[in-house]
């Protein structure tokens, strides 16, 4: 099962744990599996549309996924997948 | 009064340089908190991907090799810190509106003032609150030093 790496501000829904497991193969299912588990996820990660909200980064291991296939991309069993936040501002 | 925040000695240093380093445009970088003691221990300094006079935007893999370094040290990623080149320290409503979480401390150089000028705050539900900025001084036994090569992602 993949590891899932959460940012600080969901931890909340984690019962404040940092990493967690996950099912699925590709990043939508480890989402989806995500959002099962902690319900308190639901709506945090991804849109109506089932697209990652734009304040939110999800990388495989090293990799952003916006530049690999998306939410279709492949997760191994050994993967780590890592949720962060956008941090800009002006 | 709200708590204050507590930064190392070194990472105010550091934080105030880089936010030199990156003119003409705003500088910014990420902040590792002790759990233990809420202390501001270390910073990471990153690239504005914005490069930018007027907005930042931390670069994501920046953010993914901070908090894995953060982890091994046993401490959290807790702020965010970033430059204001000619306006007050104060939070912009870009700053307010992009703020990710509420846990957060927010830390605004302001460098249009011909002294660095260091504030930092917390943005709950889009209100903002300031806190004092305690700088302590203390050793290498006392703080968490977060070696150069390591820490400018």
């Amino acid at each position: 099962m993949p590891d899932v790496r959460l940012p600080t501000v969901l931890r909340t829904h984690s019962g404040g744990a940092a990493v967690v497991k996950a099912d699925g193969e590709t990043v939508a299912d480890v989402l989806a599996s995500l959002e099962a588990t902690y319900p308190g996820l639901a709506g945090q990660l991804r849109t109506p549309e089932g697209n990652a909200h734009r304040f939110v980064n999800v990388y495989v291991d090293d990799d952003d996924v916006r530049y690999l296939d998306g939410l279709a991309t492949k997760v191994a069993a050994d993967s780590e997948v890592s949720i962060l936040p956008a941090v800009a501002g002006g | 009064m709200p708590e204050p925040l507590v930064l190392d000695r070194d990472v105010y240093l550091q934080l105030v340089a880089h936010c030199y380093d990156g003119l003409p445009f705003e500088a910014c970088g990420l902040l590792a908190i002790d759990p233990a003691s809420g202390h501001v221990v270390g910073c990471y300094p990153t690239d504005n991907e914005a490069a930018s006079a007027r907005v930042y935007t931390v670069p994501s893999g920046a953010i993914l090799r901070a908090d894995r370094d953060a982890e091994g040290r046993s401490l959290v990623l807790g702020g965010v810190f970033h430059s204001h080149t000619h306006t007050t320290a104060y939070p912009s409503p870009t700053d307010v509106d992009q703020a990710p979480d509420p846990g957060w401390r927010y830390v605004i150089v302001g460098l249009g003032e011909g002294v660095p000028v260091v504030r930092s705050y917390r943005i709950v539900d889009g209100n903002v609150a300031e806190e004092p900025v305690v700088v302590r001084e203390c050793t290498a036994q006392g703080g968490v030093s977060i070696p150069e090569q390591s820490s400018r992602l």
